[in-house]
């Protein structure tokens, strides 16, 4: 031991202490992603009072919760519809939404659809694990054809969604994925995707060791990043219909779609400026 | 929290709280320079945790920092260290 060397973990600022340690399991990626977030939170320079985030119910869920920012922790799949009532309140706020694949895309689906639709300005990261962690494993939206779930117990055989496709489809002005492996494109993509007005949409490949690869006899939580590693190709810009994922099969990462387009708040300004005499306009965080 | 570093003789060294390692081994498998390894004892929950086998291989890169999902591991170049204010 050298007495004289000491420094203290960068994380441990951005996060509750008092809750430590959480409760994710051995080799859960949950965990990684919030390095990512805490560096890239570092690096936008934002100014942490005015940034909010905003979970639903899971595993992922409890993100919020572990983050030392203004945060809540909603009911299952209402993440998006609180964040949007947040950012509607207080449009100074930069409105971060974390949460888990099953929150975002089964039970809170139709959220999604329509916080993209408007071009709702949010963060919104998913930590996608293709299963229900949570609840015990059940098959999600998320999970791949042929994967076995315990719902699914001879193989899934329900279609999952392409979440990148869906995104844009709805009218996401930011869709990227990565996966735990990435750690420092994931930094980077999150500092970029804070920084964009507009709807953001990231996702992020995370392994649930205990209930999706233990059932799959995939291994540990590494042995799920290092099927990462080897077979995620870089694909910036795909044409994102062709970025669904198959079982264990090859994963296209990176930053898919980026364009511009006037956010709810936007539109809302541009037209109530021409309808109404004395109206006043309601600013975004960035103005 | 500050940590006690373990050894330095590279460019770099790691700081482990090693009661909060869960023994994933993201860190020993996504160390670039592969100078982590795991320990022969046991933390109080019983697992193993990282070490640094090889402490002249270590560049503080921080990448065991980055994948370590239980915040329990970081790395820091020496040179950033020796600039930090002692705590
Ligand atoms: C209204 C309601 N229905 C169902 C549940 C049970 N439930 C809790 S978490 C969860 C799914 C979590 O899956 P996901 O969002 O993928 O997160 P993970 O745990 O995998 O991170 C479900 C179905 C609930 N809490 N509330
Ligand atoms: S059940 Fe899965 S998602 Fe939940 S903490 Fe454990 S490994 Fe992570
Ligand atoms: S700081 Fe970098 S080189 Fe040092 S142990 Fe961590 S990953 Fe390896
Ligand atoms: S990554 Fe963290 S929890 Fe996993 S073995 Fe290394 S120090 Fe322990």
């Amino acid at each position: 031991m050298n007495e004289t060397l000491k420094a203290e973990n960068p994380v441990l600022p951005y996060l509750r202490q008092d809750r430590l340690p959480h409760i994710w399991c051995p080799g859960c990626g949950i965990g990684s992603t919030v390095n990512c977030f805490a560096r890239a939170l570092t690096e936008s320079k934002l100014d942490l009072d005015k940034v909010a985030i905003v979970s639903g119910i899971g595993c992922t869920g409890r993100v919020a919760g572990y983050m030392n920012l203004d945060s809540f922790h909603t009911t299952h799949g209402r993440a998006i519809p609180f964040a949007t009532g947040l950012k509607l309140g207080n449009p100074n706020l930069k409105v971060v939404v974390y949460s888990g694949d099953g929150d975002l895309f089964a039970i809170g689906g139709n959220h999604f659809v329509h916080a993209a639709r408007r071009n709702m300005d949010l963060t919104v990261i998913c930590v996608n694990n293709s299963t229900y962690g949570m609840t015990g494993g059940q098959v999600a939206p998320t999970t791949p054809l042929g994967a076995t779930q315990t719902t699914m117990p001879y193989g899934n055989f329900e279609p999952p969604f392409n979440l990148p496709f869906l995104a844009e489809a709805c009218g996401a002005v930011f869709v990227a994925r990565w996966t735990v492996f990435h750690v420092r494109q994931l930094i980077r993509t999150m500092k970029e995707g804070l920084a964009k007005r507009g709807f953001v949409f990231i996702e992020v490949l995370a392994p649930c060791p205990t209930l999706y690869s233990r059932r799959n006899k995939l291994g540990d939580g590494v042995d799920q990043v290092k099927y990462y590693k080897e077979r995620s190709a870089v694909k910036d810009g795909a044409d994102t219909r062709e970025v669904g994922l198959s079982f264990q099969g090859d994963i296209a990462v990176g930053k898919f779609v980026d364009r511009d387009r006037p956010t709810w708040l936007d539109a809302m300004n541009r037209h109530y400026s021409s309808v109404l005499h004395d109206y006043h306009e309601v600013g975004h965080a960035e103005d | 929290m500050a940590e006690n570093a373990p050894a330095v003789k590279g460019k770099g060294t790691v700081f482990v709280r090693l009661e909060v390692c869960k023994g994933c081994s993201y860190c020993i498998d996504f160390c670039p320079t592969k100078c982590l390894a795991f320990s022969k004892e046991f933390n109080a929950k019983g697992y193993h945790y990282p070490v640094l086998a090889k402490p002249e291989g270590c560049v503080g890169c921080d990448l065991c920092g980055l994948y370590c999902p239980d915040f329990a591991i970081f790395g820091v170049r020496l040179k950033d260290l020796e600039k930090a204010p002692r705590k």
